[in-house]
Protein backbone atom coordinates (compact mmCIF):
# COMPACT_ATOMS: atom_id res chain seq x y z
CA UNK A 1 0.00 0.00 0.00
CA UNK A 2 1.28 3.47 -0.84
CA UNK A 3 2.25 5.52 2.21
CA UNK A 4 1.49 9.24 2.03
CA UNK A 5 2.61 11.70 4.73
CA UNK A 6 0.83 15.03 4.97
CA UNK A 7 2.61 17.88 6.68
CA UNK A 8 0.06 20.34 8.02
CA UNK A 9 -3.58 20.00 9.12
CA UNK A 10 -5.08 23.17 7.67
CA UNK A 11 -7.42 23.24 4.66
CA UNK A 12 -4.73 22.08 2.19
CA UNK A 13 -3.45 19.27 4.39
CA UNK A 14 -6.92 18.02 5.33
CA UNK A 15 -8.01 17.98 1.69
CA UNK A 16 -4.81 16.18 0.71
CA UNK A 17 -5.32 13.54 3.37
CA UNK A 18 -8.92 12.99 2.34
CA UNK A 19 -7.98 12.63 -1.34
CA UNK A 20 -5.12 10.23 -0.62
CA UNK A 21 -7.38 8.12 1.60
CA UNK A 22 -9.99 8.00 -1.16
CA UNK A 23 -7.39 6.30 -3.35
CA UNK A 24 -6.64 3.75 -0.67
CA UNK A 25 -3.32 5.14 0.54
CA UNK A 26 -2.02 4.70 4.06
CA UNK A 27 -2.04 8.31 5.32
CA UNK A 28 -0.18 9.92 8.22
CA UNK A 29 -0.99 13.56 8.96
CA UNK A 30 1.18 15.69 11.23
CA UNK A 31 0.31 19.13 12.59
CA UNK A 32 1.92 21.24 15.29
CA UNK A 33 -1.35 22.72 16.52
CA UNK A 34 -3.21 21.25 19.45
CA UNK A 35 -6.15 20.59 17.14
CA UNK A 36 -6.67 20.19 13.42
CA UNK A 37 -7.82 23.00 11.14
CA UNK A 38 -4.77 25.22 10.81
CA UNK A 39 -5.19 28.95 11.14
CA UNK A 40 -8.35 29.08 9.05
CA UNK A 41 -10.28 26.65 11.26
CA UNK A 42 -8.70 27.71 14.52
CA UNK A 43 -11.45 27.33 17.04
CA UNK A 44 -12.21 25.79 20.38
CA UNK A 45 -15.24 23.56 20.80
CA UNK A 46 -16.74 25.44 23.74
CA UNK A 47 -15.10 28.88 23.73
CA UNK A 48 -15.34 29.98 20.11
CA UNK A 49 -18.24 32.24 19.12
CA UNK A 50 -19.95 30.36 16.25
CA UNK A 51 -20.25 33.63 14.33
CA UNK A 52 -16.46 33.57 13.97
CA UNK A 53 -16.10 30.23 12.20
CA UNK A 54 -16.61 29.82 8.47
CA UNK A 55 -17.20 26.63 6.55
CA UNK A 56 -17.47 24.60 9.73
CA UNK A 57 -19.46 21.84 7.98
CA UNK A 58 -16.67 21.40 5.46
CA UNK A 59 -14.17 21.11 8.30
CA UNK A 60 -16.27 18.51 10.09
CA UNK A 61 -16.53 16.45 6.89
CA UNK A 62 -12.77 16.59 6.29
CA UNK A 63 -12.00 15.71 9.88
CA UNK A 64 -14.49 12.88 9.74
CA UNK A 65 -12.73 11.43 6.70
CA UNK A 66 -9.53 11.13 8.74
CA UNK A 67 -10.79 8.20 10.79
CA UNK A 68 -8.81 5.89 8.53
CA UNK A 69 -5.61 7.95 8.86
CA UNK A 70 -2.94 8.18 11.51
CA UNK A 71 -3.10 11.73 12.91
CA UNK A 72 -0.49 13.37 15.11
CA UNK A 73 -1.46 16.80 16.49
CA UNK A 74 0.74 18.83 18.81
CA UNK A 75 3.64 17.46 16.79
CA UNK A 76 6.50 19.73 15.71
CA UNK A 77 8.32 18.34 12.70
CA UNK A 78 11.95 19.35 13.14
CA UNK A 79 13.56 17.29 10.39
CA UNK A 80 12.42 16.31 6.89
CA UNK A 81 14.54 14.30 4.46
CA UNK A 82 13.91 12.71 1.12
CA UNK A 83 15.97 10.09 -0.71
CA UNK A 84 14.40 6.84 -1.95
CA UNK A 85 11.58 7.61 0.49
CA UNK A 86 10.54 10.43 2.80
CA UNK A 87 11.48 10.61 6.50
CA UNK A 88 9.91 13.10 8.89
CA UNK A 89 10.97 13.45 12.51
CA UNK A 90 8.82 15.19 15.09
CA UNK A 91 8.27 15.68 18.80
CA UNK A 92 4.70 15.41 19.99
CA UNK A 93 3.08 16.48 23.24
CA UNK A 94 1.89 19.66 24.96
CA UNK A 95 3.35 22.83 23.44
CA UNK A 96 6.97 23.29 24.53
CA UNK A 97 6.22 20.77 27.26
CA UNK A 98 8.52 18.29 28.97
CA UNK A 99 8.91 14.67 27.87
CA UNK A 100 7.40 14.96 24.42
CA UNK A 101 7.54 11.73 22.50
CA UNK A 102 9.71 11.29 19.45
CA UNK A 103 8.09 10.31 16.15
CA UNK A 104 9.68 9.05 12.95
CA UNK A 105 7.43 8.81 9.89
CA UNK A 106 8.43 7.00 6.71
CA UNK A 107 6.44 7.56 3.53
CA UNK A 108 6.57 7.00 -0.22
CA UNK A 109 5.40 10.55 -0.88
CA UNK A 110 4.76 13.67 1.16
CA UNK A 111 2.41 16.61 0.75
CA UNK A 112 3.86 19.80 2.22
CA UNK A 113 0.93 21.92 3.39
CA UNK A 114 2.66 23.97 6.04
CA UNK A 115 0.74 27.16 5.27
CA UNK A 116 1.73 30.69 6.04
CA UNK A 117 1.83 33.08 8.95
CA UNK A 118 1.16 36.79 9.25
CA UNK A 119 3.52 39.24 7.78
CA UNK A 120 3.52 42.37 9.92
CA UNK A 121 5.81 45.16 8.80
CA UNK A 122 7.66 47.05 11.52
CA UNK A 123 6.45 50.46 12.70
CA UNK A 124 8.14 52.68 15.30
CA UNK A 125 6.67 51.59 18.64
CA UNK A 126 5.55 48.17 17.43
CA UNK A 127 7.27 46.39 20.34
CA UNK A 128 4.90 48.04 22.85
CA UNK A 129 2.47 45.66 24.59
CA UNK A 130 -0.88 46.10 22.89
CA UNK A 131 0.52 45.76 19.37
CA UNK A 132 -0.20 42.37 17.87
CA UNK A 133 -0.40 40.91 14.40
CA UNK A 134 -3.80 40.84 12.75
CA UNK A 135 -3.58 37.05 12.94
CA UNK A 136 -3.00 37.21 16.69
CA UNK A 137 -6.05 39.42 17.12
CA UNK A 138 -8.03 36.88 15.10
CA UNK A 139 -6.61 33.86 16.94
CA UNK A 140 -7.23 35.38 20.38
CA UNK A 141 -10.77 36.34 19.44
CA UNK A 142 -11.61 32.97 17.90
CA UNK A 143 -9.63 30.57 20.04
CA UNK A 144 -9.69 32.35 23.42
CA UNK A 145 -12.66 34.71 23.20
CA UNK A 146 -10.61 37.75 24.22
CA UNK A 147 -9.32 40.99 22.73
CA UNK A 148 -6.10 42.76 23.69
CA UNK A 149 -7.66 46.24 23.83
CA UNK A 150 -10.91 48.11 24.19
CA UNK A 151 -10.12 50.49 21.32
CA UNK A 152 -8.21 48.79 18.51
CA UNK A 153 -6.84 50.14 15.25
CA UNK A 154 -6.38 47.59 12.46
CA UNK A 155 -3.67 48.52 9.97
CA UNK A 156 -2.02 46.76 7.05
CA UNK A 157 -3.22 45.45 3.73
CA UNK A 158 -5.43 42.78 2.26
CA UNK A 159 -8.95 41.44 2.69
CA UNK A 160 -7.93 39.54 5.86
CA UNK A 161 -8.17 42.85 7.76
CA UNK A 162 -11.95 42.74 7.31
CA UNK A 163 -12.72 39.49 9.18
CA UNK A 164 -10.19 40.57 11.82
CA UNK A 165 -12.10 43.80 12.39
CA UNK A 166 -15.36 41.88 12.51
CA UNK A 167 -13.96 39.39 15.05
CA UNK A 168 -12.64 42.19 17.25
CA UNK A 169 -16.02 43.91 17.18
CA UNK A 170 -17.93 40.72 18.00
CA UNK A 171 -15.52 39.93 20.84
CA UNK A 172 -16.04 43.31 22.47
CA UNK A 173 -13.41 45.72 21.22
CA UNK A 174 -14.33 48.94 19.55
CA UNK A 175 -12.53 49.06 16.20
CA UNK A 176 -11.53 52.67 15.66
CA UNK A 177 -10.65 52.13 12.02
CA UNK A 178 -9.33 49.73 9.42
CA UNK A 179 -6.40 51.32 7.59
CA UNK A 180 -5.63 49.68 4.26
CA UNK A 181 -2.25 50.78 2.92
CA UNK A 182 -3.15 50.33 -0.74
CA UNK A 183 -4.73 53.34 -2.40
CA UNK A 184 -8.25 53.36 -3.82
CA UNK A 185 -6.69 53.38 -7.30
CA UNK A 186 -4.66 50.21 -6.57
CA UNK A 187 -7.68 48.50 -5.04
CA UNK A 188 -9.81 49.36 -8.06
CA UNK A 189 -7.15 48.15 -10.49
CA UNK A 190 -6.87 44.87 -8.61
CA UNK A 191 -10.49 44.10 -7.86
CA UNK A 192 -12.80 45.77 -10.38
CA UNK A 193 -11.88 44.26 -13.78
CA UNK A 194 -13.59 41.03 -14.86
CA UNK A 195 -15.84 40.78 -11.80
CA UNK A 196 -17.30 37.44 -12.99
CA UNK A 197 -13.96 35.76 -12.16
CA UNK A 198 -14.49 36.56 -8.51
CA UNK A 199 -17.58 34.37 -8.21
CA UNK A 200 -18.13 33.54 -4.53
CA UNK A 201 -15.25 35.69 -3.33
CA UNK A 202 -17.01 38.94 -4.20
CA UNK A 203 -19.97 37.96 -2.04
CA UNK A 204 -17.66 37.16 0.85
CA UNK A 205 -15.98 40.55 0.62
CA UNK A 206 -19.34 42.32 0.42
CA UNK A 207 -20.44 40.50 3.57
CA UNK A 208 -17.41 41.74 5.47
CA UNK A 209 -17.86 45.30 4.23
CA UNK A 210 -21.47 45.10 5.42
CA UNK A 211 -20.26 43.87 8.82
CA UNK A 212 -17.92 46.86 9.05
CA UNK A 213 -20.82 49.18 8.29
CA UNK A 214 -22.99 47.45 10.90
CA UNK A 215 -20.34 48.00 13.56
CA UNK A 216 -19.69 51.55 12.28
CA UNK A 217 -16.05 50.74 11.56
CA UNK A 218 -14.48 53.16 9.07
CA UNK A 219 -12.43 51.58 6.25
CA UNK A 220 -9.68 53.92 5.05
CA UNK A 221 -7.70 52.93 1.97
CA UNK A 222 -4.40 54.67 1.32
CA UNK A 223 -3.54 55.07 4.99
CA UNK A 224 -1.57 53.30 7.68
CA UNK A 225 -0.47 53.38 11.28
CA UNK A 226 3.04 54.79 10.86
CA UNK A 227 3.93 55.11 14.55
CA UNK A 228 2.67 53.63 17.80
CA UNK A 229 2.87 55.81 20.91
CA UNK A 230 3.01 54.91 24.60
CA UNK A 231 5.24 54.56 27.64
CA UNK A 232 4.84 50.96 28.74
CA UNK A 233 1.89 50.01 26.52
CA UNK A 234 -0.05 51.35 23.55
CA UNK A 235 -1.68 54.70 24.30
CA UNK A 236 -2.21 56.06 20.79
CA UNK A 237 -1.20 55.63 17.17
CA UNK A 238 -0.21 58.04 14.42
CA UNK A 239 -2.06 57.41 11.17
CA UNK A 240 -0.92 58.97 7.89
CA UNK A 241 -2.13 58.96 4.31
CA UNK A 242 0.11 57.01 1.93
CA UNK A 243 1.02 57.50 -1.70
CA UNK A 244 0.86 54.66 -4.23
CA UNK A 245 4.25 53.36 -3.08
CA UNK A 246 3.05 53.34 0.56
CA UNK A 247 5.20 56.38 1.45
CA UNK A 248 3.58 58.54 4.16
CA UNK A 249 2.42 61.88 2.74
CA UNK A 250 3.93 64.67 4.87
CA UNK A 251 1.41 66.77 6.76
CA UNK A 252 -1.31 64.09 6.83
CA UNK A 253 -0.37 62.57 10.19
CA UNK A 254 -2.97 62.52 12.93
CA UNK A 255 -2.90 60.98 16.37
CA UNK A 256 -5.67 58.61 17.38
CA UNK A 257 -6.20 57.41 20.95
CA UNK A 258 -6.31 53.62 21.22
CA UNK A 259 -5.00 50.84 23.46
CA UNK A 260 -4.33 48.18 20.84
CA UNK A 261 -3.04 48.02 17.28
CA UNK A 262 -3.37 44.98 15.02
CA UNK A 263 -0.90 44.90 12.12
CA UNK A 264 -1.17 42.64 9.07
CA UNK A 265 0.48 43.20 5.69
CA UNK A 266 -0.30 39.83 4.16
CA UNK A 267 1.21 36.43 4.77
CA UNK A 268 4.54 34.73 4.41
CA UNK A 269 4.80 31.03 3.57
CA UNK A 270 6.39 28.55 5.96
CA UNK A 271 9.05 27.15 3.67
CA UNK A 272 11.37 25.39 6.12
CA UNK A 273 10.17 21.84 5.43
CA UNK A 274 9.96 22.37 1.67
CA UNK A 275 13.49 23.76 1.60
CA UNK A 276 14.75 20.90 3.70
CA UNK A 277 13.12 18.47 1.26
CA UNK A 278 15.06 20.10 -1.56
CA UNK A 279 12.10 21.76 -3.29
CA UNK A 280 12.89 24.45 -5.83
CA UNK A 281 11.61 27.89 -4.88
CA UNK A 282 10.25 30.58 -7.21
CA UNK A 283 10.14 34.32 -6.66
CA UNK A 284 12.43 36.94 -5.24
CA UNK A 285 13.26 38.02 -1.74
CA UNK A 286 10.13 38.77 0.21
CA UNK A 287 7.85 36.66 -2.01
CA UNK A 288 9.29 33.18 -2.36
CA UNK A 289 7.04 30.17 -2.82
CA UNK A 290 7.44 26.46 -3.50
CA UNK A 291 7.45 25.83 -7.26
CA UNK A 292 4.83 23.29 -8.31
CA UNK A 293 3.61 21.95 -11.66
CA UNK A 294 -0.01 21.30 -12.63
CA UNK A 295 0.06 18.13 -10.53
CA UNK A 296 1.17 20.11 -7.43
CA UNK A 297 4.45 18.21 -7.75
CA UNK A 298 7.60 20.04 -6.62
CA UNK A 299 11.06 19.69 -8.13
CA UNK A 300 11.37 16.45 -6.15
CA UNK A 301 9.03 13.79 -7.59
CA UNK A 302 8.21 12.41 -4.11
CA UNK A 303 7.29 15.80 -2.73
CA UNK A 304 4.01 17.62 -3.42
CA UNK A 305 3.02 21.03 -2.10
CA UNK A 306 -0.36 22.67 -1.64
CA UNK A 307 -1.89 25.77 -0.12
CA UNK A 308 -0.18 28.96 0.97
CA UNK A 309 3.35 27.57 0.56
CA UNK A 310 2.76 27.68 -3.20
CA UNK A 311 1.20 31.18 -3.25
CA UNK A 312 -1.18 33.19 -1.08
CA UNK A 313 -4.68 32.35 -2.30
CA UNK A 314 -6.85 31.65 0.72
CA UNK A 315 -8.70 28.61 2.02
CA UNK A 316 -10.61 27.71 -1.17
CA UNK A 317 -7.41 27.59 -3.19
CA UNK A 318 -5.76 25.55 -0.45
CA UNK A 319 -8.61 23.03 -0.39
CA UNK A 320 -8.46 22.56 -4.18
CA UNK A 321 -4.67 22.29 -4.32
CA UNK A 322 -4.65 19.91 -1.38
CA UNK A 323 -7.18 17.63 -3.06
CA UNK A 324 -5.06 17.51 -6.22
CA UNK A 325 -1.78 17.01 -4.33
CA UNK A 326 -3.14 14.24 -2.13
CA UNK A 327 -4.69 12.44 -5.08
CA UNK A 328 -1.46 12.52 -7.11
CA UNK A 329 0.70 11.66 -4.10
CA UNK A 330 -1.40 8.52 -3.63
CA UNK A 331 -0.70 7.51 -7.22
CA UNK A 332 -3.78 8.98 -8.91
CA UNK A 333 -3.87 10.56 -12.33
CA UNK A 334 -4.46 14.24 -13.08
CA UNK A 335 -6.87 13.11 -15.83
CA UNK A 336 -9.13 11.34 -13.34
CA UNK A 337 -12.64 12.80 -13.54
CA UNK A 338 -12.73 13.10 -9.74
CA UNK A 339 -10.26 16.00 -10.01
CA UNK A 340 -12.41 18.04 -12.37
CA UNK A 341 -13.92 20.09 -9.53
CA UNK A 342 -10.68 20.88 -7.71
CA UNK A 343 -8.93 21.75 -10.99
CA UNK A 344 -11.67 24.26 -11.87
CA UNK A 345 -11.51 25.85 -8.41
CA UNK A 346 -7.72 26.03 -8.60
CA UNK A 347 -7.89 27.84 -11.94
CA UNK A 348 -10.33 30.38 -10.55
CA UNK A 349 -8.40 30.86 -7.31
CA UNK A 350 -5.12 31.48 -9.12
CA UNK A 351 -6.80 34.47 -10.75
CA UNK A 352 -7.94 35.56 -7.30
CA UNK A 353 -4.39 35.29 -5.91
CA UNK A 354 -3.07 37.44 -8.75
CA UNK A 355 -5.67 40.11 -7.97
CA UNK A 356 -4.80 39.95 -4.29
CA UNK A 357 -1.18 40.67 -5.07
CA UNK A 358 -2.04 43.46 -7.53
CA UNK A 359 -4.42 45.18 -5.11
CA UNK A 360 -2.67 44.63 -1.79
CA UNK A 361 0.93 43.54 -2.43
CA UNK A 362 3.53 45.27 -0.29
CA UNK A 363 4.99 48.41 -1.90
CA UNK A 364 8.55 49.39 -1.12
CA UNK A 365 7.84 52.87 0.25
CA UNK A 366 6.81 51.46 3.64
CA UNK A 367 10.42 51.68 4.87
CA UNK A 368 9.93 55.48 4.92
CA UNK A 369 7.87 55.15 8.08
CA UNK A 370 10.85 53.72 9.98
CA UNK A 371 13.37 55.80 11.93
CA UNK A 372 17.04 54.84 12.05
CA UNK A 373 16.54 53.48 15.56
CA UNK A 374 13.26 51.61 14.93
CA UNK A 375 13.57 48.04 16.17
CA UNK A 376 13.14 45.69 13.20
CA UNK A 377 14.24 42.37 14.72
CA UNK A 378 12.02 42.08 17.78
CA UNK A 379 13.87 39.15 19.36
CA UNK A 380 17.31 40.73 19.37
CA UNK A 381 16.28 44.39 19.45
CA UNK A 382 18.12 45.20 16.21
CA UNK A 383 17.45 48.65 14.74
CA UNK A 384 17.00 49.52 11.08
CA UNK A 385 20.32 51.39 10.98
CA UNK A 386 22.30 48.37 12.20
CA UNK A 387 20.82 46.27 9.39
CA UNK A 388 21.63 48.93 6.79
CA UNK A 389 25.19 49.23 8.02
CA UNK A 390 25.94 45.57 7.38
CA UNK A 391 23.65 45.09 4.40
CA UNK A 392 26.51 44.75 1.89
CA UNK A 393 27.81 41.66 3.67
CA UNK A 394 26.56 38.20 2.70
CA UNK A 395 23.43 37.17 4.61
CA UNK A 396 25.21 35.03 7.18
CA UNK A 397 27.78 37.74 7.93
CA UNK A 398 25.04 40.37 8.14
CA UNK A 399 23.17 38.26 10.67
CA UNK A 400 26.26 37.63 12.77
CA UNK A 401 27.29 41.30 12.69
CA UNK A 402 23.87 42.76 13.48
CA UNK A 403 22.25 39.76 15.24
CA UNK A 404 19.11 40.33 13.14
CA UNK A 405 17.19 37.08 12.84
CA UNK A 406 19.30 35.21 15.40
CA UNK A 407 16.76 35.24 18.24
CA UNK A 408 14.19 32.61 19.21
CA UNK A 409 11.96 33.19 16.17
CA UNK A 410 14.93 32.80 13.80
CA UNK A 411 13.83 35.66 11.58
CA UNK A 412 10.30 34.38 11.06
CA UNK A 413 8.92 37.72 12.24
CA UNK A 414 11.45 40.17 10.80
CA UNK A 415 12.77 38.29 7.76
CA UNK A 416 10.78 40.09 5.11
CA UNK A 417 11.54 43.53 6.59
CA UNK A 418 15.25 42.80 7.02
CA UNK A 419 15.54 41.62 3.43
CA UNK A 420 13.75 44.71 2.10
CA UNK A 421 15.91 47.06 4.19
CA UNK A 422 19.05 45.27 2.97
CA UNK A 423 17.92 45.46 -0.65
CA UNK A 424 17.12 49.16 -0.42
CA UNK A 425 20.55 49.79 1.12
CA UNK A 426 22.14 48.17 -1.94
CA UNK A 427 22.69 44.70 -0.47
CA UNK A 428 21.65 41.36 -1.94
CA UNK A 429 19.61 39.48 0.62
CA UNK A 430 19.21 35.74 0.21
CA UNK A 431 16.71 33.49 1.93
CA UNK A 432 16.00 33.92 5.61
CA UNK A 433 14.05 30.69 5.64
CA UNK A 434 16.82 28.10 5.45
CA UNK A 435 16.68 26.68 8.96
CA UNK A 436 18.44 23.36 9.55
CA UNK A 437 16.15 22.60 12.50
CA UNK A 438 12.66 23.17 11.15
CA UNK A 439 10.88 23.97 14.42
CA UNK A 440 12.10 25.17 17.80
CA UNK A 441 12.87 22.15 19.98
CA UNK A 442 14.73 21.71 23.24
CA UNK A 443 18.39 20.75 23.22
CA UNK A 444 17.61 17.85 25.54
CA UNK A 445 15.12 16.51 23.03
CA UNK A 446 17.69 16.72 20.28
CA UNK A 447 20.33 15.07 22.46
CA UNK A 448 17.89 12.22 23.15
CA UNK A 449 17.97 11.45 19.41
CA UNK A 450 21.69 10.69 19.27
CA UNK A 451 21.23 6.95 19.65
CA UNK A 452 19.06 6.67 16.51
CA UNK B 1 -13.27 27.79 35.51
CA UNK B 2 -9.53 27.41 36.08
CA UNK B 3 -7.15 29.32 38.33
CA UNK B 4 -3.48 30.03 37.65
CA UNK B 5 -0.90 32.27 39.29
CA UNK B 6 1.38 34.54 37.33
CA UNK B 7 4.23 36.22 39.18
CA UNK B 8 2.34 35.41 42.41
CA UNK B 9 -0.84 37.12 41.19
CA UNK B 10 -3.98 34.99 40.80
CA UNK B 11 -5.97 34.82 37.57
CA UNK B 12 -9.18 33.05 36.66
CA UNK B 13 -9.84 31.81 33.16
CA UNK B 14 -12.16 29.60 31.17
CA UNK B 15 -11.34 25.94 30.80
CA UNK B 16 -9.64 25.50 27.43
CA UNK B 17 -8.12 28.97 27.13
CA UNK B 18 -4.41 29.35 26.48
CA UNK B 19 -2.25 30.95 29.15
CA UNK B 20 -2.18 34.07 26.97
CA UNK B 21 -5.96 33.98 26.66
CA UNK B 22 -6.42 33.80 30.45
CA UNK B 23 -4.07 36.73 31.03
CA UNK B 24 -5.48 38.95 28.29
CA UNK B 25 -9.01 38.11 29.41
CA UNK B 26 -8.03 39.41 32.84
CA UNK B 27 -6.64 42.63 31.36
CA UNK B 28 -2.97 41.74 31.61
CA UNK B 29 -1.21 42.22 28.25
CA UNK B 30 2.50 42.06 29.16
CA UNK B 31 4.33 39.34 31.07
CA UNK B 32 7.86 39.07 29.74
CA UNK B 33 10.79 41.49 30.02
CA UNK B 34 12.81 41.80 26.82
CA UNK B 35 15.81 43.97 25.96
CA UNK B 36 13.56 46.75 24.72
CA UNK B 37 10.83 46.55 27.36
CA UNK B 38 7.77 44.56 28.31
CA UNK B 39 6.25 42.05 25.91
CA UNK B 40 3.14 39.89 25.70
CA UNK B 41 1.46 38.35 22.69
CA UNK B 42 2.54 39.47 19.24
CA UNK B 43 1.87 36.72 16.66
CA UNK B 44 -0.56 34.64 18.69
CA UNK B 45 0.18 31.46 16.74
CA UNK B 46 3.51 30.26 18.10
CA UNK B 47 5.84 31.89 15.59
CA UNK B 48 7.39 34.94 17.29
CA UNK B 49 8.23 33.66 20.80
CA UNK B 50 7.45 37.08 22.31
CA UNK B 51 5.10 35.52 24.86
CA UNK B 52 7.51 33.03 26.49
CA UNK B 53 6.88 32.18 30.15
CA UNK B 54 8.11 29.67 32.70
CA UNK B 55 5.35 27.15 33.48
CA UNK B 56 5.65 25.04 36.63
CA UNK B 57 9.42 25.51 36.55
CA UNK B 58 9.89 24.78 32.85
CA UNK B 59 11.16 27.82 30.94
CA UNK B 60 10.58 28.77 27.32
CA UNK B 61 6.91 27.89 27.01
CA UNK B 62 4.85 29.86 24.48
CA UNK B 63 1.89 31.28 26.39
CA UNK B 64 -0.15 31.52 23.17
CA UNK B 65 0.26 27.81 22.44
CA UNK B 66 -0.04 26.19 25.85
CA UNK B 67 -3.50 25.54 27.22
CA UNK B 68 -3.75 26.76 30.80
CA UNK B 69 -4.26 24.04 33.42
CA UNK B 70 -5.85 24.60 36.80
CA UNK B 71 -3.09 25.31 39.34
CA UNK B 72 -0.39 26.28 36.84
CA UNK B 73 2.33 28.41 38.40
CA UNK B 74 3.68 30.83 35.85
CA UNK B 75 6.69 33.08 36.13
CA UNK B 76 7.95 35.96 34.05
CA UNK B 77 11.09 35.53 31.97
CA UNK B 78 13.64 38.32 31.81
CA UNK B 79 16.14 38.91 29.05
CA UNK B 80 18.66 41.67 29.79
Amino acid sequence: MRRVAVLGGGPAGLAAAQAALALGAEVTLVDEGAGLGGQFWRHHDTITDPRLTHGRARFDRLRGALEQATVHTGASVWSADVAASVTLRAFAGSADGPSRRSLAIEADAVVVATGAHDLALPVPGWTLPGVTTAGAAQALAKRDGVTVGRRTIVSGSGPFLLPVAQSLALTGSQVVGVHEASTVRALAAGWLPRPWQLAGKAGELVEYVAALARHRIPYRPGSAVVRVLGESRVEAAVVASLDAAWRPIPGTEREIVCDAVALGHGFTPRLEAALSLGCAIVGEHGARFVAVDDEQRTSNPLVFAAGEVTGIGGADAALAEGAIAGFLAAGGSIDDSRLRGPLAVRRRMRAFAARLERAHGIRQGWTDWLDDDTVVCRCEGVAKQAIEQSSHAPMRAMKLASRAGLGPCQGRTCGHAVEEIMAQAGGRPSGFDRRPILAPIRLGELAGQSGD
Amino acid sequence: MIRITVDDERFEGRDGQTIAGVLIGAGRIAWRTAQTGERGVFCGIGVCHDCLVTVNGLSGVRACQRAASDGDVIEREVRA
